[in-house]
């Protein structure tokens, strides 16, 4: 995204930005050259735009490292552009997309494309490439040329490594260029055939389950080379509570361990499964017979237990868990409209994300400081991103104008994603992105 | 009339009445294959699509049986998996035999949640004949029927089920059937096959043994053990399992003097249950078959009697 040389004033903002640890109302805040340039309690520059926000929350653009974006390969999923134009609508001005693409992520070339892809996009697009050539968990990416090439992280995602080795030399190899692997963690003889959370509803209705343990034990893997090694390392959308226990602990020695939750975990439990309103009020949108089964409810790692649930919630208040991630997986809708066991892992998020996380802070998990620390500068930190994940003065002007009082109700055929799998459709929402500004320019506007 | 539901998808969601109008129906049904002219004009004009996913025959037919002694047209529908490989899925197929326009669909399907899928999407009556491991409610039923002619089927009552607790459809829709009319379930499989958390749900007890799990019980349902499971790591061999978990004369004994014992079928003699037992006095298992064509009748009669508004 090339820096534009207009300026924007934003006036009578209350701006929440965990970065400068500031949480103040009635300032102004000057855009120019794509940066931020000033913020104040009055700032009188000509600017080529004024606006003045009436006291609307401004808050930098939401980073989110853990996305999937389809193309090359799945375009009729995503594409890079559809994805950031959905991005961008929920406040998420740089997006990490993952390598899971066909041909898979895993040389420059497919790195070069996607970016080159990504130069008409309303979001900035962060390439995340494979760790194993095809992510077959066999050789290494060459991460040297990746690196170069622009690729962000790595992650074979879905497709855990399973070979020890292998993870232990890509861990060290990656160290060489500072890039953080994010690990799906996950072990596939414990995983086999389950489409639920292992647990009651499993029990009572005959779907195959996913053991916690199928979860716990990689994290457990995955920390200890970690550990061993001295390295750091990103565990990919905790679902358990005793992950969540794994994850403080290694903090509190010092392994340099971070984690993410997505919405969904942090919203719904297993109940969902056999009722997707699941106490939540929707609107009529949802047949009575769309409430059980859904395979909006279907996700890799599963819904869990309310226990783990209540876990997640805490672990995001004391920062346990860094990060808000949506693990946005979007599917066609044919292809989620089939039996339960047959649908492919994977719901959306990327337009509902930020207005869970406003209801975080309604639910009082989350103050708004801390909301922007998970959403914008825990990803910065993690991807190495300098420029961004707050809005000092010099930083990109990556930026989203949020109205707290908006009351609005999810309705997929709205979205800007190519996908409707969400499981949130009908929820209604109080607080909403109503702008979203990417290198000082204005990317959406609701 | 205690049966006012569109389809019949599982016992999960049965009231005590619901069931005990279905079973009083079926009581009446029971009678015509006594008769020299085994039919009524109950359902006469109407159509009834046996639409089967998975192979069965047994309960194939007794459905078949069922609707042709109540006069409808039955037509019976195998889609192979391997149409299903070529592409055309389940709501497409579905779509296709609703334009058809059938009164009753009865499905069988190897994934859980197949039936309220169709269900879901068709204007005819939908009865579940099996979905993966969730529920096989007409099974179940012909279960509390048999159970009844022998019990008395309420509290105070006790039944042992025994074998592949995790993978039975037939399990669960005769756990929810017992428990709501307030049976006493006593359950028991290898912890292999035994569900994580299944002692959470009200009315079961789980025993680790048969031994216990016998002990005194009215009546005692054995679980076909699905041989092919063994590859699947849940057992070490059929030979470790019978000497375990299957159900002989000595083990027979620890029930109650007058014990019923019951089957679904199709029984692996010597592996879950001896021939000894399967062919012994206190076996039910061939009246179970006979009673599932009164019961389907009665099921199929309560949802394709009428037309649902």
């Amino acid at each position: 995204m090339s820096s534009n040389n207009s300026s924007l004033l934003l006036k009578n903002i209350r701006l929440i930005d965990a970065g400068q640890n500031r949480d103040e109302k009635n300032l102004d805040i000057l855009l120019r050259d794509g940066k931020v340039a000033e913020i104040a309690p009055d700032i009188s520059f000509a600017a080529d735009q004024v606006i003045d926000l009436d006291g609307a929350w401004v808050m930098p653009g939401a980073i989110d490292l853990h996305v999937h974006l389809r193309e090359p390969g799945f375009e009729y999923k995503e594409t890079i552009l559809s994805g950031a134009r959905a991005a961008v609508a929920g406040g998420f001005t740089s997006i990490a997309c993952m390598a899971n693409t066909r041909p898979v992520n895993d040389s420059a070339a497919v790195t070069r494309f996607i970016l080159e892809q990504a130069r008409s996009a309303p979001a900035k697009v962060l390439p995340i490439a494979a760790i194993s050539k095809g992510m077959a968990g066999e050789e290494l990416v060459e991460m040297g040329d990746l690196s170069a090439a622009g690729a962000v992280a790595f992650s074979d995602d879905g497709k855990t490594v399973a070979n020890s080795k292998l993870l232990r030399h890509a861990l060290e190899y990656a160290s060489l260029f500072n890039k953080p692997l994010l690990c799906h963690c996950q072990d596939n003889a414990l995983f086999a055939d389950g489409v639920i959370h292992e647990g009651l509803i499993s029990a009572a209705h005959g779907l195959p389950g996913i053991p916690t343990l199928a979860e716990d034990i990689d994290i457990a893997r995955s920390i200890m080379l970690a550990e061993y090694l001295k390295v750091p390392i990103h565990i990919c959308h905790l679902s358990t509570a005793e992950g969540v226990r794994l994850v403080r602990s290694a903090k509190d020695r010092g392994v340099k361990v971070t984690a993410e939750a997505t919405p969904h975990h942090l919203f719904l439990d297993e109940r969902a499964v056999i009722d997707l309103a699941c106490g939540e009020v929707l609107d009529d949108s949802l047949k009575p017979n769309q409430l059980r089964y859904n395979t909006v409810t279907k996700m890799s790692p599963p819904l869990r237990a309310t226990t783990d649930v209540s876990a997640l919630r805490e672990a995001l208040a004391d920062g346990t868990i860094d990060v808000i991630a949506t693990d946005h997986a979007p599917h066609e809708a044919t292809e989620k409209a089939v039996e339960y066991e047959l649908a492919p892992f994977g719901v959306i998020g990327l337009e509902t994300a930020v207005a869970l996380g406003l209801r975080l802070i309604n639910e009082k998990v989350l103050t708004p400081l801390e909301l922007t620390a998970r959403l914008s500068l825990a990803p910065a930190e993690i991807l190495g991103l300098d420029d961004r994940g707050s809005l000092a003065v010099g930083m990109a002007a990556d930026l989203m104008i949020v109205d707290p009082e908006l009351e609005w109700t999810v309705d997929p055929e709205k979205f800007y994603s190519k996908a409707r799998n969400t499981p949130f459709a009908g929820w209604r929402m109080q607080g909403r992105v109503v702008k979203t500004i990417v290198d000082g320019k204005v990317v959406f506007n609701l | 009339m205690g049966f006012e539901r569109k389809d019949l998808l599982g016992t999960r969601d049965l009231s005590a009445i619901e069931i005990r109008s279905l079973l009083e129906s079926a009581e009446s049904f029971k009678e015509i294959a006594e008769r020299p002219l085994k039919k009524v004009p109950a359902l006469r004009g109407k159509t009834v699509v046996n639409l089967f996913f998975e192979p069965s025959t047994r309960t194939r037919t007794s459905f078949e049986i069922a609707a042709k002694r109540l006069s409808a047209d039955a037509v019976n529908m195998s889609v192979s998996t391997s149409s299903v490989v070529k592409g055309e899925s389940l709501l497409d197929t579905v779509d296709n035999i609703q334009a058809m326009a059938p009164d009753i669909i009865v499905v069988r399907h190897k994934f859980v949640g197949a039936a309220h899928m169709i269900a879901g999407r068709v204007g005819a009556r939908v009865v579940n004949a099996g979905d993966g491991a969730n529920e096989h409610p007409t099974q179940a039923l012909l279960d509390m029927l048999t159970i009844s002619e022998h019990k008395r089927l309420g509290p105070g009552l006790t039944v042992a089920i025994i074998g592949d607790i995790a993978h039975s459809r037939v399990a669960r829709s005769n756990i929810w059937a017992l428990t709501t009319l307030g049976v006493t379930v006593r359950v028991c499989a290898p912890p292999t096959m035994l569900p994580r958390e299944l002692e959470k749900i009200p009315g079961l007890v789980v025993c680790e043994r048969p031994e216990e799990a016998l002990a005194g019980v009215d009546v005692v349902m054995m679980l076909r053990i699905q041989l092919e499971r063994q590859d699947r790591l849940l057992f070490p061999s059929i030979r470790d399992y019978a000497r375990i978990f299957g159900l002989n004369r000595q083990r027979l004994d620890l029930a109650a003097a007058d014990a019923i014992v019951m089957h679904p079928g199709p029984i692996n003699r010597g592996v879950e249950i001896t021939s000894e037992v399967a062919d012994g006095s206190r076996a039910v298992i061939l009246n179970q078959v006979s009673n599932g064509v009164a019961l389907r009748m009665a099921v199929l009669f309560l949802l394709g009697g009428q037309s649902y508004e």
